[in-house]
């Protein structure tokens, strides 16, 4: 992991309101290459949408947020294009449901890299593979479980090779024992090298494999740390209550 | 005229059948291709229309609610009536199949795009959201990934709904036009036999209740595949 | 575009033909108040008929529907009140109007009632019957209620059409809203009075077809 080099995502002073609630309340963070910067508090602390700004799924009302230095605020940047660099994965997967784990993958393939159909189909094909799928190619999502689907939604992210990618709660709707799959594919992709900003409450996950965690709370990073520091010695009273929390 | 056979000389006089056969058979054609277009016509714009108005540009939208409730709110007869007679006296002159399929088309299309608009935001947001963070923008998520799936739900009430319009190409006898029941009421004024109105009817109904019996099929087949 | 304004919008016209048009909506009104509900009656009767144990009912009344709503409506106007006289019967404007409509809204009402009581699931039956309540119990106080909230949507729209649908009686010369104002325009050799017939029509349905399209979309999402 290299902290010297300059961070793939970079936030500073980011704000958003809806209507007259401000859910971010300026923040400021960096992810460096490879790193993989897990992000946990209590609902409401703003994490989700804190995610989606970085995709801009969310117009932030104030700030910067620069990726692999290109300010995606700017009027000038093609958002569309900035999108393929980074990858989403959603809470409810959001497979699309009329099209083969193969087409849901190869779909931007074709569609916005322009690649010629057989390539695209190959790519796709590979992306499952990562992912332990390629078995289920031509599986409808409806034949899929929980956690095959959810799979096949981080392959379909990976497919577009981004710089970064985004993990919002990937495995809170997901049955206890489908859990362990999905993290192995994060733990796999964390191996090999990828950027990652996760939000979720697996626990025992960020301790293998985080190399930062960040606690947030209204709107605003309360602390950060490594995953020693903030689980076992955390400083601030409102980490410790929110870790005393879940442990119970 | 006999009255032992009344009933049945009165409206199923054979020689009469066989005499308006033709006529009802050229209504029958009138009638279907008048329908075809209507069906074809209304349809696309009511699709064009959805499409239109998923690009929330308000006043654009504000102008497709306003077509729309007009024509679902005012009564197709009205709005024939109102064209036919209307439009020559400020100079258009449309011959009266054109007015009833231009009349039927609109009506057509104001019920299709509510239909096809309550489909495409019955979609989840989340397939939005997928597909634009893959990079598709707005048009190439629209057209691969919402709208296949919008579509789909909206088969059984664009059935129907087509199906109850084009039955209203009945209205054309009122202005003229030579569909099943204008042929069928001029043979019966000039038979004096209420034969060919019965043949008007059975007409009709060959015509429909394959299409409604069709309907239904397509809409158990599209009911339960949600998701 | 004066042309226009003098055909389509001219208020002296319409202010002559005002009075003829609020009889003819008088006549519409008493239509609607007789057939909605006999039709809604009618429907139910259908819809349940054509769950009935016996075959020969069943089949009666779900060929009942499918004819009645595959017939254009003004072919059966015309039907009945040009047609009925030569079998001895000799409708008058009104009963012709009366009869057809009863039995079109039946089956439009019937079919849409029979959708809504088969997409009651059947758990809802079997929590019912396992609690002692017999099929007809079990129809009034579990199934229907919450068959009729799901296609009232569906019942509303339909009765919107129902009320559109009195402007065919204008063919047989019953004096309703469009025949009045037809009238008129062919009196004055100027369609004002559609244009008003319009106006009177939009301003009664509109703010029913706004609700409908609200309750259709808040049922698809």
């Amino acid at each position: 992991m290299t902290a010297d080099r300059p961070p793939i995502l970079d936030i500073r002073g980011l704000r958003k309101s809806f209507h007259h609630v401000e859910v971010l309340r300026g923040i400021d963070l960096a992810v460096h290459p490879q790193e993989l910067v897990f992000v946990i508090g209590p609902s409401g602390s703003g994490k989700s949408t804190l995610l989606r700004c970085c995709n801009r799924l969310e117009e932030p009302t104030s700030g910067s947020i620069r990726v692999d230095g290109i300010d995606i605020m700017a009027r000038s940047t093609d958002i569309n294009a900035m999108r393929r660099r980074i990858g989403m994965v959603f809470q409810s997967f959001n497979l699309y449901p009329h099209m083969t784990a193969r087409g849901n993958v190869a779909l931007a393939l074709i569609k916005v890299l322009r690649k010629p159909r057989a390539q695209a189909e190959e790519i796709a094909l590979a992306a499952l593979h990562r992912v332990g799928l390629s078995d289920k190619a031509r599986a409808y999502p409806a034949e899929l479980s929980g956690g095959q689907q959810q799979r096949v939604a981080i392959a379909r992210a990976l497919a577009l090779e981004p710089k970064l990618m985004l993990f919002d709660e990937p495995t809170s709707a997901l049955d206890p024992e489908l859990v362990g799959s999905v993290l192995n594919v994060m733990r796999e992709l964390k191996r090999a090298g990828m950027t990652m900003l996760v939000v979720s409450h697996e626990m025992r996950f960020a301790r293998d494999a985080a190399d930062r965690v960040i606690f947030m709370d209204h709107g605003a990073i309360v602390e950060e740390g490594s995953p020693e520091e903030i689980f076992a010695k955390p400083t601030e009273p409102r980490t410790r209550a929110f870790l005393a929390d879940l442990t119970r | 005229m006999q009255h032992g056979f009344g009933f049945l000389d009165a409206f199923f006089n054979p020689g009469l059948i066989e005499r308006y056969l033709p006529d009802i058979a050229k209504g029958m054609a009138v009638t279907i291709e008048i329908a075809a277009a209507v069906v074809v016509t209304g349809i696309l714009l009511g699709l064009v229309l959805a499409i239109a108005r998923s690009f929330r540009v308000l006043p654009v939208s504000a102008l497709i609610v306003l077509f729309v409730d007009v024509f679902r709110a005012l009564p197709p007869l009205v709005l024939v009536l109102l064209v036919y007679f209307g439009l020559p006296n400020v100079g258009i002159y449309l011959p009266s199949f054109a007015v009833l399929w231009l009349v039927l088309s609109l009506v057509l299309a104001a019920f299709c795009e509510e239909i096809f608009w309550a489909g495409i935001l019955s979609v989840p947001k989340g397939q939005w959201e997928a597909a634009r963070s893959t990079g598709l923008g707005f048009v190439g998520a629209l057209a691969y990934v919402v709208l296949p799936q919008a579509l789909r739900l909206t088969v059984p009430p664009i059935t129907n709904r087509t199906i109850a319009i084009t039955k209203n190409t009945a209205l054309g006898t009122v202005i003229g036009v030579g569909e099943i029941l204008n042929q069928a009421t001029t043979a019966q004024s000039f038979s004096g036999n209420a034969t060919p109105l019965m043949m008007g009817a059975i007409a009709y109904v060959m015509l429909f209740i394959p299409v409604v019996v069709l309907g239904r099929s397509l809409e158990t087949r599209f009911a339960w595949r949600r998701g | 575009m004066e042309a226009i304004v003098e055909q389509f919008f001219n208020i002296p016209i319409m202010q002559r033909a005002l009075p003829l048009l609020l009889m003819g909506l008088r006549q519409t009104a008493l239509i609607c108040l007789m057939v909605i509900p006999l039709g809604l009656a009618g429907g139910l009767a259908f819809a349940l008929l054509s769950r009935s144990s016996l075959r020969a009912v069943r089949s009666a009344a779900v060929v009942g529907i499918d004819f009645f709503r595959a017939v254009p409506p003004l072919v059966l106007l015309i039907f009945v009140y040009s047609g009925l006289p030569f079998a001895g019967v000799r409708p008058s404007p009104f009963t012709a109007v009366a009869i057809t409509f009863f039995l079109n809204t039946s089956s439009y009402y019937g079919e849409i009632y029979r959708a809504g009581i088969e997409s009651i699931g059947l758990g809802q039956w079997d929590a019912a019957r396992s609690t002692g309540l017999t099929a007809s119990q079990t129809l009034a106080y579990v199934v229907l209620p919450q068959a009729v909230r799901n296609v009232l949507p569906d019942l509303v729209s339909n009765t919107v059409e129902v009320v559109k649908l009195t402007s065919i009686a204008s063919v047989v010369a019953l004096p309703e809203l469009l025949y009045s104002a037809d009238m008129a325009r062919s009196v004055t050799f100027n369609s004002s009075p559609l244009v008003l017939a319009a106006a009177i029509y939009l301003l009664m349905l509109w703010p029913i077809v706004r609700l409908v399209s609200r309750l259709e979309r808040r049922i698809a999402t």
